[in-house]
Protein backbone atom coordinates (compact mmCIF):
# COMPACT_ATOMS: atom_id res chain seq x y z
CA UNK A 1 0.00 0.00 0.00
CA UNK A 2 1.10 3.38 -0.70
CA UNK A 3 0.72 5.10 2.38
CA UNK A 4 0.83 8.77 3.08
CA UNK A 5 3.62 10.65 3.70
CA UNK A 6 1.73 12.87 6.32
CA UNK A 7 -0.63 12.07 8.91
CA UNK A 8 -1.64 15.01 10.75
CA UNK A 9 -2.83 18.40 8.65
CA UNK A 10 -4.49 21.49 9.77
CA UNK A 11 -7.47 21.11 7.13
CA UNK A 12 -8.33 17.99 4.93
CA UNK A 13 -10.04 19.06 1.82
CA UNK A 14 -11.92 15.90 0.38
CA UNK A 15 -12.63 16.40 -3.37
CA UNK A 16 -9.56 17.59 -5.86
CA UNK A 17 -12.18 19.60 -8.18
CA UNK A 18 -11.79 23.35 -9.13
CA UNK A 19 -13.80 23.75 -5.51
CA UNK A 20 -11.42 21.69 -3.47
CA UNK A 21 -8.68 23.12 -5.53
CA UNK A 22 -9.60 27.00 -4.76
CA UNK A 23 -10.13 26.46 -1.08
CA UNK A 24 -6.73 24.85 -0.43
CA UNK A 25 -5.13 27.26 -2.41
CA UNK A 26 -7.28 30.38 -1.02
CA UNK A 27 -6.46 28.25 2.49
CA UNK A 28 -2.68 28.48 1.27
CA UNK A 29 -2.33 32.18 0.50
CA UNK A 30 -4.70 33.45 3.78
CA UNK A 31 -1.88 31.92 5.75
CA UNK A 32 -2.95 28.16 6.61
CA UNK A 33 -0.21 26.07 4.59
CA UNK A 34 -1.25 22.65 6.36
CA UNK A 35 -3.76 21.99 4.15
CA UNK A 36 -4.25 18.26 2.17
CA UNK A 37 -6.19 17.47 -0.47
CA UNK A 38 -7.36 14.15 -0.78
CA UNK A 39 -8.96 12.79 -4.32
CA UNK A 40 -10.09 9.64 -5.17
CA UNK A 41 -9.17 9.79 -9.06
CA UNK A 42 -7.64 12.37 -10.85
CA UNK A 43 -7.81 16.29 -10.58
CA UNK A 44 -11.07 17.43 -12.14
CA UNK A 45 -12.15 13.98 -12.87
CA UNK A 46 -15.63 14.43 -11.70
CA UNK A 47 -18.09 17.28 -11.98
CA UNK A 48 -15.48 19.77 -12.98
CA UNK A 49 -13.85 18.63 -15.67
CA UNK A 50 -17.43 16.98 -17.09
CA UNK A 51 -19.40 20.63 -16.90
CA UNK A 52 -20.03 22.87 -19.80
CA UNK A 53 -17.55 25.43 -19.04
CA UNK A 54 -19.37 28.46 -19.10
CA UNK A 55 -19.38 31.51 -17.20
CA UNK A 56 -22.51 33.31 -16.40
CA UNK A 57 -23.47 36.31 -14.18
CA UNK A 58 -26.91 36.52 -15.04
CA UNK A 59 -28.46 34.68 -12.43
CA UNK A 60 -32.14 35.06 -10.07
CA UNK A 61 -30.40 35.41 -6.82
CA UNK A 62 -28.82 37.26 -5.04
CA UNK A 63 -26.15 35.16 -3.81
CA UNK A 64 -25.96 33.28 -7.52
CA UNK A 65 -25.21 37.15 -8.96
CA UNK A 66 -22.30 38.18 -6.06
CA UNK A 67 -20.64 35.15 -5.99
CA UNK A 68 -20.61 34.97 -9.55
CA UNK A 69 -19.98 38.97 -10.27
CA UNK A 70 -16.30 38.25 -8.25
CA UNK A 71 -15.46 35.36 -9.59
CA UNK A 72 -16.11 36.76 -13.09
CA UNK A 73 -13.21 39.71 -11.50
CA UNK A 74 -10.82 36.62 -10.24
CA UNK A 75 -10.79 34.59 -13.46
CA UNK A 76 -10.08 37.86 -15.40
CA UNK A 77 -6.83 38.07 -13.75
CA UNK A 78 -5.89 34.40 -12.63
CA UNK A 79 -3.15 34.09 -15.51
CA UNK A 80 -1.08 36.31 -13.26
CA UNK A 81 -2.40 35.37 -9.82
CA UNK A 82 -1.72 32.24 -9.69
CA UNK A 83 1.34 32.58 -12.40
CA UNK A 84 -0.01 29.93 -14.77
CA UNK A 85 1.96 27.51 -16.75
CA UNK A 86 -1.00 26.90 -19.00
CA UNK A 87 -3.17 29.59 -20.01
CA UNK A 88 -6.61 29.16 -18.49
CA UNK A 89 -8.81 30.02 -21.98
CA UNK A 90 -11.01 32.68 -20.62
CA UNK A 91 -13.05 34.17 -22.77
CA UNK A 92 -15.68 36.94 -22.46
CA UNK A 93 -18.02 36.68 -25.73
CA UNK A 94 -21.36 37.26 -23.68
CA UNK A 95 -24.09 34.83 -21.99
CA UNK A 96 -27.48 35.48 -24.91
CA UNK A 97 -29.99 33.85 -22.74
CA UNK A 98 -33.64 33.08 -25.39
CA UNK A 99 -37.21 34.05 -23.92
CA UNK A 100 -39.82 31.98 -25.51
CA UNK A 101 -42.75 33.36 -24.18
CA UNK A 102 -43.61 36.59 -22.47
CA UNK A 103 -43.88 34.63 -19.08
CA UNK A 104 -39.94 33.76 -19.31
CA UNK A 105 -39.00 37.06 -20.76
CA UNK A 106 -41.00 38.87 -17.48
CA UNK A 107 -38.91 36.71 -15.51
CA UNK A 108 -35.69 38.05 -17.37
CA UNK A 109 -36.92 41.45 -16.72
CA UNK A 110 -37.15 40.96 -12.88
CA UNK A 111 -33.66 38.90 -13.30
CA UNK A 112 -32.26 42.13 -15.04
CA UNK A 113 -33.50 43.95 -12.28
CA UNK A 114 -31.88 42.05 -9.66
CA UNK A 115 -28.11 41.49 -11.56
CA UNK A 116 -28.50 45.85 -12.51
CA UNK A 117 -28.70 46.44 -8.60
CA UNK A 118 -25.62 44.54 -7.80
CA UNK A 119 -23.61 46.39 -11.31
CA UNK A 120 -23.61 42.83 -13.30
CA UNK A 121 -24.03 44.90 -16.62
CA UNK A 122 -26.67 42.74 -18.15
CA UNK A 123 -29.43 44.23 -20.34
CA UNK A 124 -32.40 43.08 -22.49
CA UNK A 125 -31.78 43.11 -26.64
CA UNK A 126 -33.66 43.91 -29.09
CA UNK A 127 -34.24 41.34 -31.99
CA UNK A 128 -32.57 43.62 -34.30
CA UNK A 129 -29.28 43.26 -31.50
CA UNK A 130 -30.12 39.37 -31.17
CA UNK A 131 -29.23 38.84 -35.04
CA UNK A 132 -26.49 41.14 -34.66
CA UNK A 133 -24.77 38.96 -31.91
CA UNK A 134 -25.49 35.87 -33.55
CA UNK A 135 -27.25 36.45 -37.67
CA UNK A 136 -27.75 32.90 -37.87
CA UNK A 137 -29.78 31.81 -35.29
CA UNK A 138 -33.33 30.90 -35.64
CA UNK A 139 -35.53 33.16 -33.96
CA UNK A 140 -38.73 31.13 -34.38
CA UNK A 141 -40.86 31.10 -31.27
CA UNK A 142 -38.27 33.83 -29.52
CA UNK A 143 -40.65 36.69 -27.94
CA UNK A 144 -36.79 38.37 -26.29
CA UNK A 145 -33.65 37.97 -25.04
CA UNK A 146 -31.04 39.06 -22.25
CA UNK A 147 -27.24 39.58 -22.89
CA UNK A 148 -24.36 39.83 -20.60
CA UNK A 149 -21.19 40.97 -22.40
CA UNK A 150 -18.71 40.21 -19.66
CA UNK A 151 -20.10 36.57 -19.26
CA UNK A 152 -18.18 33.77 -20.91
CA UNK A 153 -15.94 30.59 -20.74
CA UNK A 154 -12.60 29.02 -19.12
CA UNK A 155 -10.87 25.83 -19.60
CA UNK A 156 -12.16 23.76 -16.51
CA UNK A 157 -9.14 21.44 -16.10
CA UNK A 158 -7.03 24.41 -16.75
CA UNK A 159 -7.87 26.39 -13.53
CA UNK A 160 -7.95 23.35 -11.47
CA UNK A 161 -4.29 22.67 -11.80
CA UNK A 162 -4.11 26.25 -11.23
CA UNK A 163 -5.21 26.62 -8.26
CA UNK A 164 -3.80 23.04 -7.54
CA UNK A 165 -0.17 24.10 -8.61
CA UNK A 166 -0.24 27.58 -6.69
CA UNK A 167 -1.64 25.39 -3.61
CA UNK A 168 1.23 23.44 -3.66
CA UNK A 169 3.55 25.83 -3.89
CA UNK A 170 2.58 27.10 -1.17
CA UNK A 171 2.89 24.48 0.93
CA UNK A 172 -0.84 22.45 0.53
CA UNK A 173 -0.39 18.76 -0.48
CA UNK A 174 -2.49 16.52 -3.15
CA UNK A 175 -3.18 13.34 -2.67
CA UNK A 176 -4.61 11.61 -5.77
CA UNK A 177 -5.81 8.26 -6.28
CA UNK A 178 -6.85 8.45 -2.61
CA UNK A 179 -10.03 7.57 -1.18
CA UNK A 180 -11.65 8.45 2.02
CA UNK A 181 -13.24 5.72 3.49
CA UNK A 182 -14.71 7.44 7.03
CA UNK A 183 -14.73 10.71 9.12
CA UNK A 184 -13.80 9.61 12.64
CA UNK A 185 -16.25 12.32 14.99
CA UNK A 186 -16.20 12.65 18.54
CA UNK A 187 -18.29 14.66 21.09
CA UNK A 188 -19.56 16.65 18.19
CA UNK A 189 -15.65 17.08 17.24
CA UNK A 190 -13.92 16.08 13.83
CA UNK A 191 -11.07 13.97 15.07
CA UNK A 192 -9.77 12.52 11.37
CA UNK A 193 -10.36 11.28 8.02
CA UNK A 194 -9.46 7.38 7.40
CA UNK A 195 -8.25 6.73 3.69
CA UNK A 196 -7.06 3.66 1.71
CA UNK A 197 -3.86 5.11 2.32
CA UNK A 198 -3.56 5.48 5.64
CA UNK A 199 -5.19 7.99 8.64
CA UNK A 200 -4.89 11.51 8.95
CA UNK A 201 -5.94 13.34 12.39
CA UNK A 202 -7.40 16.59 11.73
CA UNK A 203 -9.52 19.39 13.56
CA UNK A 204 -11.31 20.93 10.09
CA UNK A 205 -12.83 18.70 7.60
CA UNK A 206 -14.26 20.17 3.77
CA UNK A 207 -16.37 18.27 1.72
CA UNK A 208 -15.84 19.32 -1.35
CA UNK A 209 -16.81 16.29 -2.90
CA UNK A 210 -19.40 17.37 -5.66
CA UNK A 211 -21.50 14.85 -7.14
CA UNK A 212 -20.77 12.69 -4.01
CA UNK A 213 -21.58 14.76 -1.09
CA UNK A 214 -23.98 13.03 0.31
CA UNK A 215 -21.94 9.47 0.65
CA UNK A 216 -19.37 12.36 1.95
CA UNK A 217 -21.62 14.06 4.71
CA UNK A 218 -22.68 10.64 5.93
CA UNK A 219 -19.22 9.22 6.44
CA UNK A 220 -19.78 11.75 9.27
CA UNK A 221 -23.32 10.96 10.35
CA UNK A 222 -24.54 14.43 8.29
CA UNK A 223 -27.61 13.72 5.85
CA UNK A 224 -27.89 16.65 3.57
CA UNK A 225 -30.65 17.99 1.61
CA UNK A 226 -28.37 17.36 -1.86
CA UNK A 227 -29.78 14.41 -4.84
CA UNK A 228 -26.96 14.08 -7.87
CA UNK A 229 -28.26 13.73 -11.57
CA UNK A 230 -26.67 13.12 -14.79
CA UNK A 231 -26.34 15.47 -17.33
CA UNK A 232 -25.00 14.90 -20.67
CA UNK A 233 -23.26 16.90 -23.15
CA UNK A 234 -21.22 16.53 -26.29
CA UNK A 235 -18.46 18.32 -28.21
CA UNK A 236 -17.64 19.03 -31.78
CA UNK A 237 -14.72 19.19 -34.14
CA UNK A 238 -12.67 22.21 -33.94
CA UNK A 239 -13.48 24.96 -36.69
CA UNK A 240 -13.00 28.85 -37.31
CA UNK A 241 -14.62 31.63 -35.16
CA UNK A 242 -18.57 31.04 -35.52
CA UNK A 243 -20.08 31.70 -32.59
CA UNK A 244 -18.85 34.65 -29.95
CA UNK A 245 -21.52 34.35 -26.68
CA UNK A 246 -22.95 30.91 -24.82
CA UNK A 247 -26.51 30.75 -26.64
CA UNK A 248 -28.85 29.58 -23.61
CA UNK A 249 -31.90 29.00 -22.97
CA UNK A 250 -34.74 27.58 -19.97
CA UNK A 251 -37.47 26.61 -21.73
CA UNK A 252 -36.34 25.33 -25.20
CA UNK A 253 -33.53 23.82 -23.11
CA UNK A 254 -30.11 23.90 -24.40
CA UNK A 255 -27.19 25.72 -23.84
CA UNK A 256 -24.40 25.82 -26.47
CA UNK A 257 -20.75 27.68 -26.76
CA UNK A 258 -17.82 27.89 -28.71
CA UNK A 259 -14.91 27.29 -27.17
CA UNK A 260 -11.61 29.38 -27.96
CA UNK A 261 -10.15 26.54 -29.55
CA UNK A 262 -13.06 26.23 -31.74
CA UNK A 263 -14.87 23.13 -30.58
CA UNK A 264 -18.40 23.54 -29.59
CA UNK A 265 -19.72 22.16 -26.09
CA UNK A 266 -23.48 22.02 -25.72
CA UNK A 267 -26.23 20.27 -24.16
CA UNK A 268 -29.64 20.10 -22.31
CA UNK A 269 -31.15 19.18 -18.95
CA UNK A 270 -32.66 16.05 -18.54
CA UNK A 271 -36.06 15.92 -18.40
CA UNK A 272 -37.58 14.00 -15.04
CA UNK A 273 -34.06 12.99 -13.88
CA UNK A 274 -34.07 10.18 -11.34
CA UNK A 275 -31.33 10.49 -8.81
CA UNK A 276 -28.53 8.88 -10.00
CA UNK A 277 -24.91 8.19 -9.98
CA UNK A 278 -24.64 7.15 -13.86
CA UNK A 279 -22.19 9.65 -15.72
CA UNK A 280 -22.41 6.95 -19.06
CA UNK A 281 -23.69 8.79 -22.24
CA UNK A 282 -26.51 7.58 -24.08
CA UNK A 283 -27.63 7.53 -27.80
CA UNK A 284 -30.90 9.49 -27.37
CA UNK A 285 -29.03 12.59 -26.15
CA UNK A 286 -27.17 12.63 -28.94
CA UNK A 287 -29.84 12.49 -31.19
CA UNK A 288 -32.17 14.87 -29.21
CA UNK A 289 -29.09 17.19 -28.79
CA UNK A 290 -28.23 17.43 -32.43
CA UNK A 291 -32.31 17.79 -33.23
CA UNK A 292 -32.34 20.77 -30.81
CA UNK A 293 -28.91 22.57 -32.03
CA UNK A 294 -29.06 21.90 -35.34
CA UNK A 295 -32.45 23.82 -35.13
CA UNK A 296 -32.01 26.83 -33.59
CA UNK A 297 -27.95 27.20 -35.23
CA UNK A 298 -28.33 25.45 -38.73
CA UNK A 299 -24.90 26.10 -39.68
CA UNK A 300 -23.97 23.64 -37.29
CA UNK A 301 -25.61 20.84 -38.91
CA UNK A 302 -22.42 19.75 -40.98
CA UNK A 303 -19.83 19.88 -37.94
CA UNK A 304 -18.91 17.17 -36.53
CA UNK A 305 -19.34 15.56 -33.22
CA UNK A 306 -16.38 14.08 -31.85
CA UNK A 307 -17.19 13.10 -28.17
CA UNK A 308 -19.76 12.45 -25.73
CA UNK A 309 -19.78 12.05 -22.10
CA UNK A 310 -21.90 12.95 -18.68
CA UNK A 311 -21.39 14.13 -15.56
CA UNK A 312 -23.22 14.96 -11.93
CA UNK A 313 -24.61 17.97 -10.97
CA UNK A 314 -25.53 17.61 -7.16
CA UNK A 315 -28.73 19.63 -6.48
CA UNK A 316 -29.94 21.43 -3.25
CA UNK A 317 -33.85 22.36 -2.84
CA UNK A 318 -33.01 25.75 -3.55
CA UNK A 319 -30.90 25.06 -6.74
CA UNK A 320 -28.02 27.12 -4.48
CA UNK A 321 -24.98 25.36 -2.86
CA UNK A 322 -24.66 25.06 0.59
CA UNK A 323 -21.16 27.21 2.31
CA UNK A 324 -20.28 26.53 5.89
CA UNK A 325 -19.40 24.91 8.85
CA UNK A 326 -22.46 22.15 10.00
CA UNK A 327 -24.37 23.28 13.24
CA UNK A 328 -23.26 20.98 16.16
CA UNK A 329 -20.67 19.35 14.20
CA UNK A 330 -17.34 21.36 14.82
CA UNK A 331 -14.76 22.05 11.63
CA UNK A 332 -16.66 20.05 9.13
CA UNK A 333 -17.70 22.70 6.64
CA UNK A 334 -19.77 22.23 3.36
CA UNK A 335 -19.16 23.31 0.21
CA UNK A 336 -21.53 21.07 -1.99
CA UNK A 337 -24.76 21.59 -4.02
CA UNK A 338 -23.42 23.38 -6.73
CA UNK A 339 -26.42 22.38 -8.64
CA UNK A 340 -24.61 22.62 -11.91
CA UNK A 341 -22.71 25.69 -11.43
CA UNK A 342 -19.73 25.16 -9.32
CA UNK A 343 -17.04 26.06 -11.89
CA UNK A 344 -18.34 29.05 -12.70
CA UNK A 345 -18.21 30.71 -8.85
CA UNK A 346 -15.59 28.38 -7.36
CA UNK A 347 -13.05 31.33 -7.88
CA UNK A 348 -15.19 33.25 -4.44
CA UNK A 349 -16.75 30.24 -3.36
CA UNK A 350 -12.78 29.04 -2.51
CA UNK A 351 -12.27 32.77 -0.94
CA UNK A 352 -15.12 32.46 1.25
CA UNK A 353 -14.54 28.84 2.68
CA UNK A 354 -10.85 29.74 3.49
CA UNK A 355 -12.32 33.03 5.30
CA UNK A 356 -15.00 30.91 7.12
CA UNK A 357 -12.65 28.10 7.90
CA UNK A 358 -9.89 30.98 9.91
CA UNK A 359 -12.59 32.29 11.95
CA UNK A 360 -11.75 35.68 9.35
CA UNK A 361 -14.42 38.33 8.49
CA UNK A 362 -16.12 37.55 5.94
CA UNK A 363 -15.40 39.33 2.03
CA UNK A 364 -19.47 39.13 1.56
CA UNK A 365 -22.46 38.84 3.66
CA UNK A 366 -23.47 35.22 2.94
CA UNK A 367 -26.73 33.41 3.21
CA UNK A 368 -25.87 29.71 2.24
CA UNK A 369 -25.84 27.75 5.47
CA UNK A 370 -27.19 24.53 5.94
CA UNK A 371 -29.81 25.88 8.37
CA UNK A 372 -31.29 27.58 5.92
CA UNK A 373 -33.69 24.29 4.98
CA UNK A 374 -34.37 24.54 8.49
CA UNK A 375 -35.24 27.72 9.20
CA UNK A 376 -37.22 27.83 5.72
CA UNK A 377 -35.68 30.33 3.68
CA UNK A 378 -35.56 29.13 0.70
CA UNK A 379 -35.28 31.34 -2.35
CA UNK A 380 -35.03 29.20 -5.65
CA UNK A 381 -32.76 29.88 -8.17
CA UNK A 382 -35.10 29.98 -11.44
CA UNK A 383 -32.51 30.02 -14.00
CA UNK A 384 -30.98 26.87 -14.54
CA UNK A 385 -30.33 24.04 -17.33
CA UNK B 1 18.61 14.94 -29.54
CA UNK B 2 16.50 17.92 -27.99
CA UNK B 3 15.92 19.66 -31.75
CA UNK B 4 14.39 16.06 -32.73
CA UNK B 5 12.22 16.10 -30.10
CA UNK B 6 11.10 19.58 -30.45
CA UNK B 7 10.08 18.68 -34.19
CA UNK B 8 8.07 15.31 -34.17
CA UNK B 9 4.52 16.04 -33.22
CA UNK B 10 3.08 13.14 -31.91
CA UNK B 11 -0.72 14.77 -31.61
CA UNK B 12 -1.54 15.67 -35.09
CA UNK B 13 -5.20 17.05 -34.02
CA UNK B 14 -3.00 19.53 -31.46
CA UNK B 15 0.30 19.77 -32.46
CA UNK B 16 1.59 18.53 -29.77
CA UNK B 17 5.30 17.51 -29.77
CA UNK B 18 7.11 15.09 -27.52
CA UNK B 19 9.38 17.32 -26.28
CA UNK B 20 5.90 18.69 -24.70
CA UNK B 21 5.72 15.37 -23.48
CA UNK B 22 8.35 14.76 -21.61
CA UNK B 23 8.14 18.08 -20.13
CA UNK B 24 4.28 16.99 -19.05
CA UNK B 25 5.75 13.63 -17.44
CA UNK B 26 8.75 15.00 -15.73
CA UNK B 27 6.28 17.78 -14.13
CA UNK B 28 4.50 15.23 -12.69
CA UNK B 29 1.35 14.29 -14.80
CA UNK B 30 1.98 10.65 -15.20
CA UNK B 31 -1.26 9.99 -16.61
CA UNK B 32 -3.32 9.57 -19.67
CA UNK B 33 -6.22 10.96 -17.89
CA UNK B 34 -4.53 14.20 -16.94
CA UNK B 35 -2.23 14.55 -20.03
CA UNK B 36 -5.40 14.31 -22.03
CA UNK B 37 -6.93 16.76 -20.02
CA UNK B 38 -4.22 19.21 -19.33
CA UNK B 39 -3.10 19.55 -22.67
CA UNK B 40 -5.96 17.98 -25.12
CA UNK B 41 -4.03 15.52 -26.46
CA UNK B 42 -5.73 12.66 -27.77
CA UNK B 43 -8.76 14.98 -27.84
CA UNK B 44 -9.12 16.24 -31.00
CA UNK B 45 -10.75 14.79 -34.28
CA UNK B 46 -8.61 11.64 -34.77
CA UNK B 47 -9.55 10.15 -31.06
CA UNK B 48 -5.76 9.73 -30.21
CA UNK B 49 -5.46 7.12 -32.27
CA UNK B 50 -2.19 7.91 -32.71
CA UNK B 51 -0.80 9.96 -29.69
CA UNK B 52 -2.14 7.68 -27.01
CA UNK B 53 -0.21 4.68 -27.44
CA UNK B 54 2.75 6.46 -28.54
CA UNK B 55 2.19 9.18 -24.71
CA UNK B 56 1.86 5.73 -22.71
CA UNK B 57 5.02 4.18 -24.07
CA UNK B 58 6.33 7.21 -23.45
CA UNK B 59 5.07 7.02 -19.69
CA UNK B 60 6.12 3.71 -18.77
CA UNK B 61 9.60 4.14 -20.46
CA UNK B 62 10.05 7.71 -18.10
CA UNK B 63 8.29 6.23 -14.99
CA UNK B 64 10.29 2.58 -15.10
CA UNK B 65 6.12 1.08 -15.00
CA UNK B 66 5.18 -1.76 -17.65
CA UNK B 67 3.10 -0.83 -20.40
CA UNK B 68 0.78 -2.51 -18.96
CA UNK B 69 0.11 -0.46 -15.84
CA UNK B 70 -0.92 2.81 -18.50
CA UNK B 71 -4.21 3.17 -17.86
CA UNK B 72 -6.15 4.20 -21.19
CA UNK B 73 -8.69 6.92 -20.57
CA UNK B 74 -12.20 5.79 -21.24
CA UNK B 75 -13.39 5.35 -25.09
CA UNK B 76 -16.35 7.87 -25.42
CA UNK B 77 -19.27 7.67 -27.90
CA UNK B 78 -19.31 7.88 -30.97
CA UNK B 79 -16.54 5.88 -32.18
CA UNK B 80 -16.22 8.52 -35.17
CA UNK B 81 -17.28 11.80 -36.08
CA UNK B 82 -20.88 11.99 -37.04
CA UNK B 83 -21.96 15.24 -38.32
CA UNK B 84 -24.83 16.85 -36.50
CA UNK B 85 -27.26 17.22 -39.02
CA UNK B 86 -27.15 13.83 -39.69
CA UNK B 87 -28.01 12.67 -36.25
CA UNK B 88 -31.16 15.37 -36.28
CA UNK B 89 -32.35 13.38 -38.86
CA UNK B 90 -32.07 10.37 -37.10
CA UNK B 91 -34.44 11.77 -34.57
CA UNK B 92 -37.12 12.27 -37.46
CA UNK B 93 -36.69 8.84 -39.09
Amino acid sequence: MRRMNKNTAEVVIIGGGVTGCSIAYNLAHQGCRDVVILEKSYLASGSTGRCGAGIRQQWGTEMNCILSRESVKLFEEMNDTLNVKRDIEFKQKGYLLLAYSEREMNQFEKNLALQNSLVIPSRRVSMDEIRKIVSYLNLEGVKGATFCPTDGHANPFRVTQAYAGEAVRLGAKIYTETEVLDIKTRGGKIQGVETDRGFISTENVVNAAGGYAFAVSSMAGIKLPVKSERHEILVTEPVEPLLDPMVMSFSYNIYCQQTPEGTFIMGYGPEDAPESFSIRSSRYFLRKMASKVTSLLPVLSNLRVVRQWAGLYNITPDNQPILGEVPGLDGFYLAVGFSGHGFMIAPMVGILMAEMILGKDLSMEHKLDLGRFERGELILEPSVV
Amino acid sequence: MSNIEDKTIICRCEDITLAELRDMIKEGFTTLDEIKRISRLGMGPCRGSNCLEIAAREIARMTGRGLADIKMPTNRPPNSGIKLGVLAGEEDE
